[in-house]
């Protein structure tokens, strides 16, 4: 069960549209390292995880990921508020708003439309928790290839705080993978998967 | 105090206090034993809830279970701006 609040993790106050930018920054949203590939990865492997540590871990951080997506998509949405059909014609963002018009649809900067198969669950803890690095590894990644392109601070601001709290999961399901190692067979951690063997 | 906050003070207040949780709920995750942490939790978690309602009572509800508490006779869930949206949260 979730429960709505009315408010955005970190606030998102876009004043200058940028269609631009905005065909770029929705990759976080729909893309292969995104917010929502990221939500759904650690939703799907909680089911699983027989460790509850590790269990509220994905719970936890999974539902955090949800409220990024919405701030994502917040941005997305004002950097093309109001935009006119000139506006549109000369910043390229003609062949979003064909499919699209204005509205929000989770796709990559280089316009392929948000898949499952960018994230895996594999029902091993050892294997989950390395791809959950990863995963926050390279969201990490992505937000520097933004910066790197931002500046507008209104901008900025809001993706530094995405960024940082990429790092901050990372240093978590770290420590989720010592949890699990902890448990395990110290000479042989691939002796079992806790999660089928018994 | 939060009665002299005008809606942007009280909203930042909001938010910084459910930063505060949410960033160590990660860390009581994996640290369920760190008792300073759990009283770092509680102490954010209470004025989180009073700012929440003390919010409600004045702008209109941020979650459902402060809905009860702005007693206008209309539906301010519905009023209020969504957070993408100008003037929201
Ligand atoms: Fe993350």
């Amino acid at each position: 069960m979730w429960n709505y609040e009315k408010r955005l993790q970190y606030p998102v106050k876009i004043t200058q549209t940028n269609p631009k930018l905005a065909q770029i920054i929705i990759s976080q949203f729909g893309g292969p390292d995104g917010e929502l590939a990221a939500s759904m990865r650690y939703l799907s492997q909680r089911y699983t995880m027989p460790y509850k540590e590790i269990t509220g871990v994905l719970t936890d951080i999974g539902t955090e990921e949800l409220a990024h997506m919405e701030m994502i998509c917040a941005i997305v949405y004002q950097l093309t508020k109001d935009l006119t059909p000139e506006e549109i014609e000369k910043s390229g963002f003609g062949p979003y708003y064909v499919d699209h018009t204005l509205a929000l649809w989770p796709q990559a900067a280089s316009g392929t439309p948000w898949t499952a198969t960018v994230f895996q669950s594999k029902g091993d803890p050892i294997t989950d928790l390395h791809e959950d690095m990863a995963a926050e590894q390279k969201a990490r990644t992505t937000y520097d290839n933004i910066l790197r392109l931002v500046k507008d601070p209104e901008v900025c601001d809001p993706i530094r705080f995405l960024r940082e709290r990429e790092i901050v999961h990372y240093q978590r399901f770290g420590e989720s993978l010592r949890i699990v190692q902890e448990k395990l067979d110290s000479r042989n951690f691939y002796a079992f998967n806790p999660a089928f063997d018994k | 105090m939060s009665s002299q906050m005008n809606r942007q003070e009280l909203l930042n207040h909001i938010n910084q206090a459910s930063f505060a949780v949410d960033d160590v709920k990660l860390y009581l995750d994996t640290h369920p034993c760190d008792t300073d942490a759990l009283s770092f939790f509680r102490e954010y978690s209470r004025q989180r809830n009073e700012l929440l309602k003390e919010y409600a009572k004045v702008y209109g509800p941020l979650t459902i279970d402060t809905a009860d508490i702005s007693c206008r006779d209309r539906w301010d869930w519905v009023n209020e701006p969504w957070p993408w949206q100008e003037g929201g949260c």
